[in-house]
């Protein structure tokens, strides 16, 4: 081999020995980079990326507590929790939720109202929560999902506690119903506390027992992967469930009510007097309540919001009635304790009235006249000209003094919300409402229950337990015993308003004229007599549009929806009342005929018909 | 004409390095690989949740690979350096093919259906192009003359252009790298290096434009992954906590909670460096970066002893290709580089990269084990 070859292999042999060493020079140093970026990460910011790790796998998870129950008096369930299978969509994890909905309706049927419901759900909710597409799903509709779940992502079948109502639209009113939580509520509501629960009380009890019948939220610290599904628990703090409730309703009146009323709308409510308790409290038309639970569809609510029958108003305590000649035996009770009338004091009755000086005729509903008219008669055959005349003698002033006295007016603080309060009108209310002055005559109509005057009938069935309780003025409740989660009870409080003192033998008298209502030859209300119990009652009919003067009412002619509203308010028995009665029936004509059957119906099944076993 | 062929052993043969040495099998390299395979079971047991079939696959293709290594092994390195232009030509035409038949697929083609097997025609440059620009410039007097040069850049240039229209990014990078060191080792000049380092930055701007949209987005990722943490920051936002959360020791072998709980995505292929990182921490790390950095060193340890210049360039330019491998998966996964879809080394599960890196030290060997005896 030549010389210079020779030198040119070592030369090529050094050159290349040399760029070997800078290579691995360069290697060692990148490994070095390398080494001190892991240094980074794995040393100086281990803390952060370790408490990363955990949040990454460690989630705290609320568990929402139970709802607590509903009972009635003799421990039938009014609400419960039932399990139910629902299928929820995660709108965030769908890649289009249009097409998403379209193939599983081929799975599983979905309406319109669904699809609807979903849309409105979603609009209220964030991008990752689930919601709802199909609530109260069939064991093969679960089934036929579970098959073709790895389809579709973000949708998945939850199983969940349902409110459920088994009386359904005998209770609606007063048990109100769970819905939704909407983004008003959200506002109120201690978001922390309700972080696992969907539902919350919209009306009734559900909502004014709200935070009784809730609980407390458990927390659990779940290990989850990346996909969010649970490994482990690694901690827990189980939720306390909501209060139940006991109720003083007894389930059987409030039956016998509703089916009394027959083909009528109206309200019964009937009071225990001894302790204010709600024993009935029925408004008619009811709905179901159970529809409102996972969501109305916007049709079926549109249907109940549009009748004409106002389904969804609570008749017992927002209906507001005049209470007609129902107020007559406190009218009474107010002129003998005002001392402006004696008790067999006699007005004589023409069948009209007339203001002196005045050609206005004050009718009275028997239009040849009662003739001779003492403070019982009045009461016993309703006679108006006795009460016309008795409240000129009052005045407005004193009339709403003593009225007041007895809840008219004024909110009976009921334990449920959204009552009103009816209208006791007074000269004050006049000038401050109607810029107007008090006329006299309409004293007179106040002395009938009329005109101005409103009362529902809560306020009426209230009242009339007042007078039953010769003044004790007890504030009606509806929830009796709240049961703790550990099992403790505690009642819910007596609450006594006012005490009216009022001297023994004008109660005596008022009660005994009411008595002879029922039992007397000419009572209004003499159709309803047993032998079993004696009833204390008053008949009332109620204008709802007035008739002009010298004009007829007939009626037979007079459109239904025109007709005069039914009243009738007792309690029984009249030695040592136990039930306070109101009953309205609207447009049911006579309170004696209508009305008073219908309170007869409720009050022999609590005081004769013995109650269930339990 | 046939040069006539003379091994000889360095040492007294022992009975077991003599079974060794007759299969042209270099012990330290080969000690140091099955190490690292080993290791990368191990793991890979670990981040595939202990499937088995994972393994049992993995096992098959390194049981391959090795083979591949064996026979490679055996070739004298004379042999490749006079396939390496026929190689060459042939990868091209394969490439070519893969492009034609690619644009009539959509997305990505990378693969050729021979009919009777599928492979992508640009791993074999990853071999292919250093041997051909060892063989060419081996034939002159080192270093390279300029218009040798240039002819070298081409050489380069054409299969990194067509691989990266695959689009096949990780692949053109390891391509160009392994023909870049190929000149490096060469002896180009400095001053060489240092234009063609110019050169490189100045078609930044020209190589952002080529680019796929995913390939921007993954650039733009790496240089801010908070701000696609649903998207493709994701991947290394994760990896970082699985990194940072190992610690100095470790969360313990089939205990890291990023990778078994799934919130590390790729966890036994391109982020498996994560998975090693979280369950034995920056000690564990290291140790198996010292095990990569022997085999590295001792690739150019044999390429310095290579009796010739093409044996020299090649074995050179085969083990720094290697230690790309490393430095770009395990910048990615770190959070130093882009994403770029390079595996793990022996360590990633599949790919057949596997086999071509298997193959690369086989050609290692073959270097190392096949020596004529100088004439004095």
């Amino acid at each position: 081999m030549p010389q210079s070859s020779l030198k040119d292999y070592l030369h090529e042999s050094q050159l290349f020995l040399g760029r070997a060493i800078v290579s691995g020079t360069l290697v060692i140093l990148a490994l070095a980079v390398l080494v001190g970026r892991l240094f980074f990460l794995q040393i100086e910011n281990h803390e952060h990326f370790t408490t990363l790790s955990q949040d990454n796998r460690v989630k705290l998870e609320p568990l929402p507590p139970t709802r607590g129950l509903i009972f009635d008096r003799n421990g039938a369930i009014l609400a419960q929790n039932l399990p139910a299978y629902s299928l929820e969509i995660i709108p965030e994890k769908t890649k289009n939720l249009t097409e998403t909905i379209e193939q599983i309706s081929e799975i599983i049927s979905i309406t319109e109202d669904d699809i609807q419901r979903f849309h409105r759900l979603r609009k209220q909710r964030k991008r990752f929560d689930s919601i709802p597409i199909r609530v109260r799903l069939q064991e093969d509709e679960v089934a036929r999902i579970a098959v073709h779940r790895h389809r579709f992502p973000g949708v998945d079948v939850n199983a969940t506690l349902l409110r459920d109502y088994p009386q359904g639209l005998q209770t609606a009113h007063l048990l109100g119903y769970v819905g939704r939580i909407n983004e008003k509520e959200l506002q109120l509501i201690d978001t922390s506390n309700y972080s696992g629960t969907d539902f919350i009380g919209k009306n009734g009890v559900e909502k004014s027992y709200e935070s009784l019948l809730h609980g407390d939220v458990g927390l659990q610290q779940v290990e989850v992967n990346a996909k969010g599904r649970v490994l482990r628990v690694l901690e827990n703090q189980p939720p306390q469930p909501g209060n139940n409730l006991q109720l003083f309703l007894d389930m059987r009146l409030q039956s016998i009510a509703l089916e009394a009323l027959g083909e009528y709308n109206g309200a019964v409510v009937a009071i225990d007097v001894e302790t204010g308790g709600v024993l009935t409290m029925v408004s008619k038309p009811g709905y179901n309540p159970n529809l409102f639970v996972e969501g109305i569809s916007s049709r079926d609510y549109r249907a109940l919001e549009d009748s004409p029958d106002n389904p969804l108003f609570n008749r017992a305590i927002r209906g507001q009635y005049p209470p007609g000649s129902t107020v007559k035996p406190f009218i009474g009770l107010a002129g003998l304790e005002y001392d402006v009338v004696g008790f067999y004091q006699e007005t004589y009755c023409p069948g009209y009235y007339q203001l002196p000086g005045k050609d206005h005729k004050y009718r009275d509903w028997k239009k040849w006249g009662h003739g001779k008219v003492d403070m019982a008669t009045g009461i016993i055959e309703s006679c108006d000209v006795y009460y016309y005349e008795l409240a000129r003698t009052l005045g407005i002033d004193r009339l709403y003094e003593f009225l007041t006295g007895f809840g008219f007016g004024i909110p009976s603080r009921v334990d449920l919300d959204g009552e009103l309060s009816g209208l006791m009108p007074s000269r004050e209310w006049k000038q401050s409402k109607r810029r107007e002055p008090w006329y006299p005559g309409e004293t007179l109509i106040v002395g009938i229950g009329q005109g101005y005057f409103l009362a529902t009938p809560l306020q009426l069935a209230s009242a009339t337990a007042t007078l039953a309780n010769r003044g004790h003025r007890i504030r009606p409740r509806v929830v009796a015993t709240i049961e703790g989660p550990d099992g403790e009870k505690r009642d819910s409080p007596l609450i006594e308003d006012v005490l009216h003192q009022l001297d023994p033998e004008h109660w005596n008298q008022v009660i005994d004229a009411m008595t002879q209502v029922v039992e007397g030859q000419r009572g209004t209300a003499r159709s309803i007599y047993t032998s079993n119990y004696r009833i204390a009652g008053k008949t009332g009919t109620a204008q709802v549009f007035s008739i002009k003067q010298d004009e007829e009412y007939d009626e037979e002619t007079v459109a239904k929806r025109k007709r005069d509203h039914a009243l009738f308010v007792a309690f029984a028995p009249v030695e040592s009342p136990k039930i306070a009665i109101a009953v309205v029936v609207e447009n049911g004509g006579h309170g004696g005929s209508v009305a008073a059957p219908i309170a007869r119906k409720v009050m022999d099944r609590y005081l004769v018909d013995t109650p269930p076993a339990n | 004409m046939a040069k006539p062929h003379i091994t000889f052993h360095e040492s007294q043969p022992a009975k077991a390095q003599g079974l060794l040495a007759w299969l042209h099998i270099d012990l330290p390299l080969m000690i140091a690989l099955l190490l690292l395979v080993g290791i990368g079971l191990a793991i890979l047991f670990s981040a595939g949740d202990k499937e088995m079939v994972l393994l049992q696959k993995q096992l098959i293709r390194l049981g391959f690979g090795f083979a591949v290594m064996v026979v490679l092994a055996q070739i004298h390195p004379d042999n490749f350096r006079r396939w390496s232009p026929w190689l060459y030509g042939l990868g091209i035409l394969f490439l070519v093919s893969v492009i034609l038949f690619g644009e009539l697929g959509k997305g990505a083609q990378r693969w050729l259906d021979l009919g009777f097997v599928r492979f992508q025609p640009s791993e074999m440059f990853k071999l292919t192009l250093p041997m051909l620009i060892a063989w060419y410039l081996a034939e002159q007097r080192l270093p390279p003359s300029p218009s040798r040069l240039i002819a070298a850049a081409l050489f380069t240039v054409l299969p990194v252009v067509l691989i990266a229209k695959q689009p096949d990014l990780g692949t053109a990078l390891l391509v160009g790298s392994g023909g870049a060191f190929a000149l490096f080792l060469a002896g180009i000049s400095w001053r060489l290096i240092a234009v063609g380092g110019v050169l490189m930055a100045a078609m930044g701007p020209l190589a952002w434009y080529l680019m796929h949209d995913y390939q921007r987005q993954r650039v733009l990722t790496f240089l801010n992954p908070e701000s696609d943490p649903l998207g493709t920051g994701y991947h290394i936002i994760q990896s970082k906590i699985a990194i940072g959360s190992g610690g100095i020791s470790g969360k313990g072998w089939l205990n890291g909670t990023q990778s078994h709980l799934e919130f590390l995505p790729e966890r036994h292929t391109d982020f498996i460096f994560a998975v090693i990182s979280e369950e034995f921490g920056l000690v564990g790390v290291v140790a198996l970066l010292m095990l990569y950095l022997f085999i590295i060193l001792r690739g150019l340890y044999i390429a310095s002893q290579a009796q010739d210049t093409f044996g020299r360039i090649l074995a050179g330019a085969l083990s720094l290709i290697f230690f790309v491998y490393l430095f770009v998966n395990a910048g990615m996964v770190t959070g130093l580089l882009p994403v770029v879809g390079v595996p793990l080394p022996l360590i990633s599960y599949g790919g057949t990269s596997l086999v071509t890196i298997l193959a690369s030290f086989g050609i290692l060997m073959s270097i190392q084990t096949h020596k004529k005896l100088l004439p004095t």
